[in-house]
């Protein structure tokens, strides 16, 4: 039915509403109305379920199809979604859930399910996989008998722990009694093709059952979620990332600085995407024309030898700058550049996992290929590398005040080793390689896990170190923007208050104008005794308290590694001293703050 | 706020300045600066923080060569502060000088000491978490910072002679004895920089006010003919006046002062007037009372005009007199003949009547750091190691290894010679040209001072030598702005900053100081100073009489009229 046609009589809608509805959608395009049509259906039957009208499922099997994902960067959320739209092409009933929107007690209950998560850290869950890897490895799971299941890891080989949340769910569920249907795959940074067919193989196998279990007119729309992104309206993906024009390029740290921060300032004017604050940037780039030469001079292989690389004929040149991963290593190009050239040397590295994983830690390709010269074919060489994998960056401005700009905050990675300057590959492109006016390519990622309370009267705590503070300088602008009430209270930290204090004018405005309520830092290297954001949490240990007390959001971002682990403990220190607790009911604490939303992290 | 009946016919009418509110509202120069101190978002001090450290002895000031760049990176201005002491006459042990040597190393961004033509040094670059334990380290080692800025009596300053060694020492110990006399009583000083315990009494500041001195205020004590302190920069001075090499008394001037402000025709240098002979038995009594007078009756409305020198502008030097004689009770008796010689340090050694060696070092800009070539910095601490005398900061920011015995002389010299303290090249222009700090640190620099005077000096140097004079010198004075620290006001040929590379040329000071030099081009660079200078020194060269400096030859030439009586005149 035309919307023109549409009159109140022939409707559940008064006048008015008809006259709204039509004066909204006229405005839409094509791909807008679509979205907003499945956005409809689908929060009308989230209200349905919300009001225990429509549905009675909560408390029996459900015979669809449930696939979550554990997904740090958005890797395992998009390989889950396609999955799910594969199902439905086939007439099944599937639903995607993010780990952290999964109610455990929901577990019992699944019929079909299918886990895709990536690992972060030393084999650690990620963010928003923590509350159900607990669950299941706790006491409380319960017996899986009739459940059939699938695992896909997502993950990289370059790490010690590779896929290792993968295995862990895949083991568990079958400890649980639930049958896998699928053996578990792990795949690599270069995941794409082999996970459109493990997902094309899962389906194969449960189409059959699944089908006869579900009734077709059942089919869920794939909805974006209460709180997902009106990014999902704009035709610019992951897949067909948008070329943004850079508009700044500004470097903000110190010229006595050891470290080199870029404010990025990019134009998405056109692009129709758009964020909320606590989402990230991908970008794509281009390598080093210069270390691409090195590299072909270094192999003997001319500029432009084609290659075939996804069906694709291009210049071995092209495939380098433009396709192909050159600056992060991985042992798979070792093995296989080893193998083509002939290296026993270098084979003999390649066997023995943890020499290797040292090896590379600081290497780039280019620094095994000066090692190691050899002779190998365009072909080969184009073979041994994988796939250049977006870089994500926490997106450092909110709409409300930049409107169709966005904004990062880019730690350069440059370094000297082995006799040769480094730089990182989408920091160098865009510290360095990308002229203001130049155009790089973009897509939105949205994170669900990194959100403002949805009331502006709630308090805030950020803790955000080095570049850290990027998300919190798009939430300080979006509670500005908004006029929200609730206080802010900021943690920050790098070496030199007179180099890295990032952003520090526009922070000491937002203090001068109350925006921020408190504003902490800690330059570590200012004084003999190194100083840290944890010693600043411990220092104001009984007000952070007294704010986690009075329901404060907790959010974390910047270095997994170290940062993260130590902000953790410091903590779960202050909430044991002060919160009089045990350091077992402290954890439970957090991980009760963590489950109602309120302690977040977007850490890597 | 006077103990004294103020005639409120002298008071200088108008709204009280916001300085003066900010005084008033400092609790004795404490405000907030405390609590400052603790705010580690901002390198820098807060509202009247920001100038009631100057009282302290503290500028806060910033890189300005890289103010632009930090702006753009987010980053505030590099805060921080500069540190002026307090050296009455400019002495220091050599143990003092080896302390801040290091300090000055290890605490400073620009890691130098630079002597000033106050007569003492000044630690530029120090952030804020070191400001503290810089006066608790000056205070360990016997110095402070008390009042050398901010509106209140500053250092005082003291002829530099080693030569009549025992007319030195008198002398000397008048100005500390008169610096001690004027400083500010408040508690303040030693209670947020030295952590020492609050007492509860009632302050009082007897001398200074509970709202200080309307302006800064110098102090000089002279020895003729020797004016190497310049006395027409200081609000007040006590010349010398010895009988049988023993001091006997002062001739005392007030009312000399030489900053101004571009634009604003109120506002001019002026050289002191006699007040009249005191004996030394009046030296302190008379000091306070200058300073009384000033600070009732210098203006408090307006600080342009807030100077002594404006104050007995306005209420005459009589009247000025009066007042000083009413409070004091003692009358001046007629001023004893005195006469001013020369004004330059004396380069090199020479044998003080007591039989010691004194070696005056020529220290370009007064800049003390190792430079590449020329570590100075290291072969000043390697002197100070050894040396059993003390040294003498000059008003001419040179320093003068003072009091070294026969016997090591040769090993002072040795090492002198070995850092480039001691430099057979350096020309007398060179030796009698100065400038100001100004770039990069000074908050009111116009235009380069420090930096842009050597090339200047050389350019000067080349024009001496085409016209065949290249031993001959001019008092060559650079400042980079029209607020006098580089006392260009009263050099032969003085260049003060209007704006990037513009400057006003001035000419026709002389060489003993005693004369304002006038405007003879209006905010130009330098291609026309010394297109100038190359024409007038030409003629210098060839058309003066015996030993005539330049400074007298311009004015008898007819190319400046000289500058009689500045409020009248200096602006016509």
């Amino acid at each position: 039915m035309l919307l023109s046609s549409l009159v109140a009589q022939a409707s559940p809608l008064s006048e008015q509403q008809v006259q709204q509805l039509q004066g909204l959608v006229s405005q839409l395009n094509p791909i807008q109305q679509a979205w907003v049509s499945g956005y409809l259906a689908a929060s009308a039957q989230l209200a349905g379920q919300v009001a225990g009208q429509v549905a009675p499922a909560a408390a029996q099997a459900n015979a669809g199809l449930t696939i979550l994902f554990g997904s740090q960067t958005g890797n395992a959320r998009h390989v889950a979604e396609v999955l799910a739209k594969q199902a439905q092409g086939k007439g099944i009933v599937a639903k995607v859930v993010d780990m952290a929107e999964y109610k455990t007690s929901q577990l019992k209950n699944e019929q079909y399910l299918v886990i895709v998560t990536s690992t972060y850290g030393e084999g650690e869950p990620p963010e928003n996989a923590i509350g159900l890897y607990n669950f299941l490895f706790s006491k409380k799971a319960p017996k899986l008998n009739g459940l059939k299941y699938a695992v896909l890891g997502l993950g990289d080989t370059s790490y010690e722990f590779f896929c290792k949340t993968a295995q862990d769910f895949d083991q568990r569920l079958a400890e649980l009694g639930a049958t896998p249907v699928q053996a578990r795959a792990d795949l690599d940074v270069d995941y794409q093709a082999q996970a459109d067919s493990w997902s094309g193989e899962v389906i194969a196998k449960l189409e059959p059952e699944l089908k006869a279990a579900t009734a077709p007119s059942a089919q869920v729309i794939a909805w974006p979620g209460s709180d997902a992104t009106a990014g999902a309206a704009s035709q610019y993906t992951k897949q067909n990332p948008f070329a943004a024009e850079l508009y700044t390029n500004q470097k903000i740290t110190g010229r006595d600085s050891t470290k080199d921060v870029r404010h990025i300032e990019i134009s998405l004017a056109g692009s129709g995407l758009s964020y909320q604050p606590g989402d990230a940037l991908g970008v794509y780039f281009s390598n080093d024309v210069a270390l691409v030469r090195e590299l072909l001079l270094l192999t003997a292989i001319a500029r432009d030898t084609p290659v075939q690389l996804a069906g694709e004929t291009l210049t071995i040149e092209q495939a380098l700058t433009d396709t192909l991963e050159l600056t992060q290593s991985y042992p798979a190009f070792v093995e296989k550049y080893a193998a083509a050239t002939g290296n026993t040397a270098l084979a003999e590295l390649a066997a023995d996992k943890a020499a290797l994983r040292a090896y590379l830690s600081e290497r780039q390709i280019i620094d095994i290929v000066r090692e190691h010269p050899g002779l190998l074919s365009a072909q080969q060489l184009a073979d041994a590398l994988r796939k250049q994998q977006p870089r994500l960056y926490s997106i450092a401005s909110s709409q409300a005040e930049v409107e169709d700009e966005v904004h990062l905050t880019v730690g350069v990675v440059r370094y000297d080793a082995y006799g040769q300057p480094h730089l990182g590959g989408a920091s160098g492109f865009l510290a360095e390689r990308l002229a203001e006016g130049d155009k790089v390519k973009v897509f939105v990622e949205q994170n669900n896990n990194f959100r403002l309370p949805q009331n502006d009267d709630t308090p805030v705590i950020m803790i955000g170190p080095g570049t850290g503070i990027a998300p919190f300088r798009a939430f300080l602008q979006e509670r500005d923007a908004r006029g929200a009430s609730g206080k802010n209270w900021l943690f920050f930290g790098n070496p030199h208050f007179t180099q890295d204090f990032l952003y520090q004018l526009e922070l000491q405005n937002y203090l001068k104008r109350g925006v921020l309520t408190k504003l902490n830092v800690a330059f570590s290297r200012d004084q003999a005794q190194k100083v840290y954001v944890q010693d600043k949490l411990r220092a104001h240990g009984s007000e952070l308290w007294q704010w986690l007390e009075d329901g404060a959001h907790l959010y974390i971002c910047g270095d997994a590694n170290r940062m993260a682990k130590d902000v953790q403990q410091a903590l779960i220190d202050i909430v044991q001293q002060y919160g009089g607790k045990t350091a077992e009911q402290a954890q439970t604490y957090l991980d009760e703050l963590r489950v109602a939303k309120r302690y977040q992290k977007d850490v890597y | 706020m006077s103990q004294y009946t103020i005639k409120p016919e002298l008071v200088a009418p108008g709204a009280l300045s916001d300085n003066e509110r900010l005084k008033a509202d400092g609790d004795h120069l404490r405000g907030t600066i405390a609590s400052d101190l603790k705010d580690d978002i901002t390198g820098g001090f807060n509202g009247d923080n920001f100038m009631l450290i100057r009282f302290h002895g503290m500028y806060q000031q910033d890189d300005r060569d890289i103010r632009a760049e930090r702006t753009a990176q987010k980053l505030e201005p590099l805060h921080n502060v500069m540190l002026r002491a307090r050296m009455p006459g400019g002495i220091i042990t050599p143990q003092q000088w080896l302390a801040i040597d290091k300090f000055a190393a290890d605490s400073t961004l620009y890691g130098s000491i630079r002597l000033t033509t106050r007569q003492t040094f000044q630690f530029h670059g120090v952030l804020k978490p070191n400001i503290k334990p810089m006066h608790q380290f000056l205070h360990s080692i016997g110095i402070d910072s008390i009042a050398t800025a901010g509106d209140v009596n500053r250092n005082v300053l003291c002829t530099s002679n080693p030569v009549e060694s025992e007319l030195h020492q008198q002398a000397y110990q008048w100005a500390a004895k008169i610096s001690e006399h004027l400083l500010p009583k408040t508690r303040a000083y030693a209670e947020i920089w030295l952590d020492e315990e609050k007492i509860e009494t009632t302050e009082v500041e007897p001398i200074l006010g509970d709202t200080y001195l309307p302006r800064k205020f110098k102090t000089a004590v002279v020895i003729p003919p020797h004016n190497d302190i310049d006395v027409h920069a200081n609000d007040l001075s006590f010349v010398a006046v010895a009988e049988n090499g023993q001091l006997v008394g002062f001739n005392v001037l007030v009312g000399a002062g030489l900053a101004m402000t571009w634009g604003d025709t109120a506002t001019y240098p002026r050289m002191a007037d006699d007040l009249g002979f005191i004996p030394l038995e009046h030296t302190l009594t008379v000091a306070e009372h200058v300073v009384t007078v000033q600070r009732d009756y210098g203006n408090r409305s307006n600080r342009k005009n807030a100077k002594t020198k404006y104050t007995i502008d306005r209420i005459g030097l009589d009247a000025f007199r009066a007042e000083v004689e009413a409070r004091t009770g003692v009358a001046f008796a007629p001023v004893r003949p005195y006469q001013f010689t020369s004004r330059g340090d004396r380069i090199g050694w020479v044998e003080g009547i007591d039989g010691k060696q004194h070696l005056t070092l020529f220290i370009e800009n007064g800049r003390i750091l190792d430079f590449p070539g020329k570590p100075l910095k290291t072969g000043l601490a390697k002197i100070a190691a050894i040396h059993q005398g003390d040294l003498r900061m000059t008003a001419n920011q040179n320093l003068i290894i003072a009091g070294v015995p026969a016997a090591q002389k040769a090993d002072i010299e040795a090492l002198a010679r070995a850092h480039g303290l001691i430099d057979d090249s350096h020309s007398e222009q060179r030796k009698n040209s100065m400038a100001c700090v100004s770039f990069p640190t000074c908050p009111l620099a116009m235009a380069e001072a420090e930096r842009y005077l050597p090339e200047l000096v050389t350019k000067t140097e080349a024009l001496l030598s085409k016209h065949a004079i290249a031993d001959e010198h001019i008092v060559l004075r650079v400042t980079g702005c029209p607020n006098g620290c580089g006392r260009a006001m009263l050099a032969e040929v003085g260049l003060v900053g209007r704006g990037p590379g513009k400057y006003n040329l001035y000419l026709g000071g002389n060489r003993e100081g005693t004369r304002i030099p006038r405007l003879l081009l209006d905010n130009v660079g330098e291609a026309d100073i010394l297109a100038t200078l190359d024409g007038l020194i030409g003629r210098w060269a060839t058309e003066r009489n015996a030993d005539e400096g330049f400074g007298d030859f311009v004015i008898r030439a007819g190319v400046v009229k000289p500058v009689v009586v500045p409020k009248d005149d200096f602006h016509s």
